[in-house]
């Protein structure tokens, strides 16, 4: 808690910092905003324009939409045939809803999983809580990409799990594990937890425990102090995590490529099909347009938590 | 109010940690085992070890890798750190929620999307001004920069909020200029936080295939690119070798960086 004279103080400065105009503070603005308007802006119009071309064979496989024709005209030609495609063809429907689906299942269970360990963390001693943390994002600097093939190894016909199953007598034949979306379920909550249990964290350790206590004071039982404040007060974090496993894992490729099975497609594994497989870039660009348009609203929801100081690592 | 513990909340946690290390260290384990099966128990071997040490496929795009993602957390840290700067000092300038709004979008937009709009602004660009030529390490390390900055701006971001600005003020109040009172006082301050986002910003490009996937070109394999065209050919014991050796890599690292924040946080606890 910071006291009132500093935050005086603090607003002072601030004022003054605002109001020195020198040359280095346009700099500091400028070089990273140069950067992200060409290097993340642009990006978004050119896909937007793509995904209205022709596909063509050649270097680079799409037609241009500008073309100047005999007498000096500029000819304009847009095709809007790729989104036809993809409200036509219900392959890229199925693709989105599904994806919509698995990511909405996971970050349910992302949450389920997430929330009591973040509660315990900060229940914890103090001296524990730092290492118990470190402990939930220690995986996530290893690969990615080994952590999913680990679960190849474990949920496989003859992996570790059926073994250990069939060890226990639970089950007297090997389960189909992979190539399933149980499989894409425990990929993508595996490699998202740390997302959802560190702003989780971040707000119930902020959470003033006194309200806890006078909950229960008042006579309200502990499950019910736990729906009643300890809820509510975390919402920020909730929905912070919630968003940072959404989002992503709508257009997660690796994941259910990986250990999905044939029959549930999700569209970051079409849209990467599309490209790399059908080298058809125009409709790869309007696969990535309809997901933008699907994932534009959370982006910006996730955008307007942050901008009202909510914390997310 | 006693302090209770509570055995469920608790149960659940240790079961959390159980789900997220068991697949590791049943990695680690068969790394060393002597059979190619990996559910087969076959004796304790480390010829995995050895042949990974002869696989130039992938020694050559472990060092493609490291090259781009120490490039990658350069660049990041210092654009990265400007953003955190402008964003939490500068108070309300023109183009500011733009800058933000920027900054945070990277954190969640899918890795299909950042691919492929990377490299089709790279295509259109050669089209255009006739760079960059060909893809290659460039093309991937600026298209990494270009979202793990925005990781980097966050971890800034939320130090440089916690800062108490006294000191930064005196500096200014003594006649020092704002770069001076910068890289005197505010730079020496943040620069654990500039540490982790050095680290992030490294380890978020050694990991990725998405976006490297697309940018690249003939030539410019990365560690993730070889390792994936290899999974999807079945289980491995080379690859389990390589997580071993990055398992172990990476929690060394940890723990010392996580020994000496304590040993810091003890002794600014001292001084005071």
């Amino acid at each position: 808690m910071r006291s009132h004279s500093s935050s005086k103080a603090r607003t002072r400065w601030l004022s003054r910092m605002r109001r020195t105009a020198s040359p280095g503070r346009g700099l500091v603005i400028a070089a990273p905003l140069l950067w992200l308007v060409v290097f993340f802006g642009l990006p978004f119009l050119i896909i937007a324009r793509i995904s209205l071309s022709e596909t063509v064979i050649g270097l680079p496989p799409y037609s241009q939409l500008l073309q100047w024709i005999e007498g000096g005209m500029l000819q304009v030609k847009l095709n809007f045939g790729n989104f036809v495609l993809l409200m036509e063809d219900s392959l890229y429907f199925d693709a989105l809803v599904n994806s919509v689906r698995i990511a909405a299942i996971s970050t349910l269970l992302c949450l389920l999983i997430g929330y009591p360990m973040a509660l315990a963390i900060t229940r914890a001693r103090e001296s524990l809580r730092i290492p118990l943390l470190m402990l939930v994002i220690l995986p996530f600097w290893t690969s990615f990409l080994i952590r999913v093939y680990a679960w190849i190894g474990m949920l496989k016909g003859n992996g570790l799990l059926n073994n250990f199953l069939l060890w226990l007598g639970v089950i007297d034949q090997p389960l189909q594990l992979l190539h399933t979306d149980f499989a894409v379920f425990v990929g993508i909550v595996y490699t998202y937890l740390p997302f959802m249990v560190l702003p989780l964290y971040a707000t119930l350790s902020r959470m003033d425990h006194s309200l806890i206590e006078a909950a229960q004071d008042l006579g309200c039982r502990p499950v019910c102090a736990f729906w009643r404040v300890t809820v509510p007060l975390s919402m920020p974090g909730i929905v912070a995590g919630s968003l940072l496993v959404l989002v992503p894992a709508v257009g997660e490729f690796v994941i259910p490529d990986l250990l999905g099975g044939p029959d549930s497609l999700m569209i970051g594994k079409v849209l990467w099909t599309e490209f790399f497989n059908n080298r058809d870039w125009p409709v790869a660009a309007s696969v990535a347009i309809a997901m933008l348009a699907l994932l534009v609203v959370p982006i910006l929801l996730f955008e307007r938590y942050r901008a009202r100081g909510g914390e997310t690592v | 109010m006693t302090v209770r513990r509570p055995t469920l909340v608790f149960s659940l946690l240790a079961f959390g940690y159980a789900f997220l290390y068991a697949p590791i260290v049943s990695l680690v384990v068969y790394s060393f085992n002597e059979s190619r099966l990996v559910t087969v128990w076959a004796g304790f071997s480390t010829k995995w070890y050895v042949s990974l040490l002869e696989n130039e496929q992938l020694l050559g795009a472990a060092w493609v890798s490291l090259r781009i993602a120490v490039m990658n957390a350069t660049l990041a840290v210092i654009l990265g750190t400007l953003i955190g700067v402008a964003l939490v000092r500068f108070g309300h300038f023109r183009g500011r929620s733009m800058l933000a709004l920027m900054a945070g979008a990277p954190l969640v937009m899918p890795d299909v999307i950042l691919g492929l709009s990377s490299l089709l602004l790279f295509v259109s660009m050669e089209q255009l001004l006739g760079w960059p030529d060909g893809r290659g390490m460039t093309t991937i390390t600026i298209a990494h920069v270009t979202f793990s900055m925005a990781y980097v701006a966050v971890i800034v971001q939320s130090r440089l909020g916690r800062l108490d600005p006294s000191l930064e003020e005196a500096a200014m109040d003594l006649g020092a200029r704002p770069w001076k009172v910068f890289f005197a006082i505010t730079l020496p301050l943040i620069a654990p936080a500039i540490a982790a986002g050095w680290l992030l910003a490294f380890t978020l490009s050694l990991d990725d295939l998405v976006i490297a996937s697309f940018t690249s070109g003939p030539g410019a394999s990365t560690l993730p690119m070889v390792v994936y065209s290899s999974v999807r050919l079945g289980v491995s014991p080379e690859i389990n070798a390589l997580a071993t050796v990055l398992v172990v890599f990476v929690s060394t690292g940890i723990i010392i960086a996580g020994i000496s924040m304590q040993r810091r946080a003890r002794r600014d606890a001292a001084a005071r």
